[in-house]
């Protein structure tokens, strides 16, 4: 008989490096949503925010932004795989098909997952590489990330790009952080309803905080 | 006298693995609402024998619905309507007179349509000849007590023993999957202590004939479990991909490449 699979040929172990990775983009998008909400506290706090993360010893700074990086590149290409993978497993659909279980959020995951994808490529040429994206502003470099800020945000489009983007990311992450403890096996029966409420919960804080940073511009709370 | 049903019934005919399918519209009528879904079919290939056409295929055995052979699609639902049953033990009472029905095979890659509702499951006994039995002989009933069990571990090995192997998890899967199946038979052995010896290959095996398969992946959509008709719960899937994790971190103890899990 052939030899079996291995870890990462299965979709067991493709799924785990998706769990892993997700936590540590997820463990990521808090951390961002925090940082960034300091722009409500004025421009002194956002822009000394922003000039202290650019002064952490280079090893941090730099290791820290491979660290996301890495985690990105690996849950989009396992995505990827197993999505094309599972594609050819029903190649005749059914006519009729009922489901009574799943929610609308496992069954966008792809286009969620999707949609981000395209929105942190926007989102890095928006505000990390500017000019090169569309909604183009004056930007005046991180040590200016207040203005940048404010500016970025001011045309309605974009606005409105980046809250359509927070609601997808929210879906996903409601779906992503429960299935990151069933993939991993730390589910049980007593404490599934704790995991399902958190993450309702900690879906909702994010998606609100971060619809509030763009929507803080539209409402002149900053400018 | 019992009540009787009128039925329009959409049905998947296709002849053979390559041949294209279509659904046909039959009308029967005095299905009495005592009879099973299968004896409402026996009845409608009755009067399509008496007019000289094709019965339904469709796959049966038991009819107690312990057997695991009978299963399709009715109206959307894997087994029909009714929860935690089979085919073969769904009634015409949980239907209306007037009601149309689609009835369709189980739907996969992995499961090729052999003739109309019958599809062949030979992929699922594959995953249980990759690890999902016990290697060693064990002759006769042991002693009792002689083996000591924990009594919540066997009646968890006793819920995840209660697979049939119908195949109506990868039925109702949006994704076509297998680990429902994968994780009852290969969460029942290493529940017990008869299948200690042998857990780590088991799962390595199992797990990777399951995905040679050409079955989708979970993505917890958790359909499996509504649609079994033995109500395996989808915790033991989580408990797969532990036992996974663990059998990846132990497999340098287990010759992987002999495949047997003796």
């Amino acid at each position: 008989m052939k030899k079996a699979l291995s870890f990462l040929e299965t979709t067991i172990g493709k799924k785990v490096v998706m769990a892993l990775s997700g936590l540590v983009l997820f463990g990521f998008v808090i951390a961002h949503m925090l940082g960034n909400l300091q722009v409500l506290m004025g421009p002194e706090v956002f822009n000394a925010y922003a000039i202290g993360m650019h002064s952490l010893p280079a090893p941090i700074f730099w290791g820290g932004r491979a660290v996301i990086l890495i985690a990105f590149v690996l849950h989009v290409t396992m995505a990827l795989q197993l999505v094309t993978r599972t594609a050819a497993a029903r190649p005749v659909p059914y006519t009729k098909k009922k489901n009574e279980r799943t929610t609308y959020a496992a069954l966008t995951m792809k286009m969620s997952g999707l949609t981000l994808l395209f929105f942190v490529l926007y989102h890095l040429a928006h505000f990390t590489f500017p000019g090169v994206a569309m909604g183009a502003y004056e930007h005046l470099g991180y040590t200016q990330v207040y203005s940048n800020f404010v500016n970025g945000f001011s045309i309605p489009w974009v606005t409105a790009l980046y809250v359509a983007a927070m609601i997808s990311l929210g879906f996903h992450l409601y779906h992503g952080s429960f299935s990151l403890f069933q993939t991993l096996g730390l589910v049980h029966p007593k404490r599934n309803h704790i995991i399902k409420g958190a993450a309702q919960i900690v879906a909702l804080t994010v998606t609100t905080g971060n619809i509030i940073l763009p929507l803080s511009v539209t409402f002149g709370l900053v400018s | 006298m019992s009540k009787t049903l009128n039925l329009v019934l959409h049905i998947w005919r296709q002849k053979n693995r390559d041949s294209r399918g279509g659904f046909v519209r039959y009308e029967i009528s005095d299905v009495s609402e005592h009879s099973s879904f299968l004896e409402m079919l026996d009845q409608l290939n009755e009067q399509l024998i008496a007019r000289g056409e094709e019965p339904v295929a469709f796959d049966h055995d038991c009819r107690e619905g312990i057997c695991g052979a009978c299963g399709m699609v009715i109206n959307g639902e894997p087994h029909g309507p009714q929860k935690l049953t089979t085919t073969c033990q769904l009634h015409m009472r949980k239907f209306k007179s007037g009601d149309e029905l689609y009835l369709e095979p189980f739907r996969a890659q992995a499961f090729p349509v052999i003739r109309d509702l019958i599809v062949d499951r030979a992929p699922l006994d594959r995953i249980v000849q990759a690890g999902g039995f016990i290697g060693a002989r064990t002759g006769s009933a042991p002693d009792a007590n002689s083996i000591l069990v924990p009594k919540e571990n066997a009646d968890r090995a006793m819920d995840a023993a209660a697979c049939i192997g119908c195949g109506a998890c990868v039925a109702a899967c949006p994704n076509a999957s297998a680990m429902l199946f994968t994780a009852a038979k290969a969460g029942h052995l290493n529940l017990l202590p008869q299948g200690q010896p042998e857990r780590t290959a088991r799962v390595l095996n199992m797990v990777s004939q399951m995905d040679s398969e050409g079955f989708g992946h979970c993505t917890n959509h958790f359909e499996c479990m509504e649609a079994c008709p033995k109500g395996i719960d989808v915790d033991f899937i989580a408990k797969l991909n532990r036992d996974y994790l663990r059998a990846n971190v132990e497999s340098r103890e287990v010759n992987s490449s002999d495949n047997s899990a003796g």
